[in-house]
């Protein structure tokens, strides 16, 4: 049986792992190569790196990070964070990444999702969204989540897959960092209207929400960062837990 | 032991090359025919579309030189799909190591692709799964699949029990992603390099 997915991501600051609240006040968290590692051996599915800082000189550092990951980890993992070209792609999918995750780079060049699926294939892109709530409406944030568009969420969903999305990662800026349980009302409203899967991210808090977000929620695969990071749930009981609750989990 | 990853331009292979580093053995990615006939080992990878991968090898003969190959070979995902007959992903012909047709799965409820873990079950004396559990887990990318046939030595079930693992003779082939499957991808690909 096709198994939910338990992604513990990591955050990347030059070359460490932070975690901060709604993308801000950031916090050491460790050496991203080793928690992979320990992660991997814990259980995790995937692992997710976002780089967010991203900044050119930072380049030549993530490509040579991602390369220390991939001979340590013999799970997939997705890197993301300031990826805007088939030749970002080129060099972190040949470091050893197994996917990539693009955001702000989507939103403001859509065309650059059909590149990349047409040239690596969707089952290594990975688009991701940033969503939050305002006047009512889901509305797609860029640059962290610093920055409103003009795109609605839901619609911005459908559209990435008919572009050639493998997967979509749903991050909820209004859950994020606030550890009271994922967004599973508009998690479960793309995931029943997609074909392709969808991590569901932000506002892990307990065992608890995962359950919520597999079932509610609708979700493939749930991420996380801190609440692993900081030891406060380990992933090994997590899966337990859910598999114990009749949630599908490679134990 | 000699071990040759045959080049082609289907996906990247840095993956299996880690894989092959963590198990601690030598091995050279190569398209040069003599050394992929000379080679103790070979295993073709592959990520992409079927019709461009055929198109691929054919350009280096390798379409060719893979059906002949003597020693043992290890396809992986799109790898074990070109050994098959015929592909339904853009009507492709393939190399037809394995006399059967590959299908595009097909669901109401399912999500196609296939992604994720899921687990695999021996059928038939599967020298490839010495060592491993009964039932094992493994990650998968792919939406279309080898349907059960004589050279099923592994089965997986996703909208339908399917193919996870072909064999015939010297030619061994994986749909999952052995490379990044954990433990039990390692001793996958450890248990082909033992044969």
């Amino acid at each position: 049986m096709l198994t939910k997915r338990i992604i513990p991501c990591l955050d990347i600051k030059d070359g460490r792992t932070v975690k901060g609240t709604n993308f801000v006040d950031l916090r050491d968290a460790g050496d991203p190569v080793e928690l992979g590692a320990l992660y991997a051996q814990e259980g995790a599915d995937e692992l997710v790196f976002l780089d967010i800082t991203a900044t050119v000189d930072d380049r030549k550092t993530l490509v040579n990070l991602v390369r220390e990951v991939a001979r340590h980890v013999n799970i997939p993992f997705t890197v993301g964070g300031g990826i805007s070209s088939i030749q970002d792609v080129s060099a972190l999918l040949n470091a050893g990444a197994d996917k990539v995750s693009i955001n702000s780079s989507a939103v403001r060049n859509p065309d650059l999702i059909d590149e990349l699926a047409l040239q690596f294939g969707s089952q290594c892109i990975i688009v991701a969204i940033d969503t939050r709530l305002v006047d009512g409406k889901d509305w797609v944030h860029t640059h962290g989540g610093r920055k409103i568009t003009e795109i609605q969420t839901i619609p911005w969903a459908k559209e990435v897959e008919n572009r050639g999305a493998g997967e979509i990662l749903l991050t909820s800026m209004d859950a994020d960092g606030t550890k009271a349980g994922f967004a599973n009302a508009l998690t479960a409203h793309i995931s029943t209207h997609a074909s392709i899967p969808i991590i569901a991210s932000g506002g892990a808090g307990s065992m608890e929400h995962f359950y919520e977000v597999f079932t509610d929620g609708k979700a493939d695969a749930g991420l996380a960062a801190s609440i692993f990071h900081f030891k406060e749930i380990s992933i090994g009981d997590l899966k337990n837990y859910l598999s114990s609750k009749g949630i599908p989990m490679r134990i | 032991m000699d071990i040759a990853i045959v080049k082609y331009n289907a996906g990247n292979v840095a993956s299996v090359m880690y894989a092959l580093d963590r198990i601690g053995v030598k091995y050279q990615w190569t398209d040069d025919t003599s050394i992929l006939q000379q080679a103790d080992k070979v295993i073709f990878p592959g990520v992409g579309e079927a019709s461009t991968a055929m198109a691929h090898l054919k350009e280096k003969g390798l379409d060719q030189l893979i059906p002949q190959l003597k020693q043992p070979v290890l396809a992986t995902c799109i790898g074990m799909q070109l050994l098959c007959k015929h592909s339904e992903e853009n009507d492709t012909t393939c190399m037809g190591v394995f006399d059967v047709e590959v299908k595009r799965f097909q669901s109401s409820d399912l999500k196609i692709p296939h992604v994720g873990w899921n687990s695999i079950r021996a059928i038939q004396d599967n020298p490839l799964m010495e060592g491993l559990k009964p039932e094992e887990f493994v990650y998968f990318v792919h939406s279309y699949y080898v349907p059960v046939n004589p050279f099923t030595t592994a089965e997986c079930n996703y909208v339908q029990p399917f193919s996870a693992m072909l064999h015939r003779d010297n030619f061994y082939a994986a749909q999952f992603h052995a490379e990044i499957s954990g433990m039990a991808g390692q001793r996958i690909i450890e248990n082909f390099l033992a044969i």
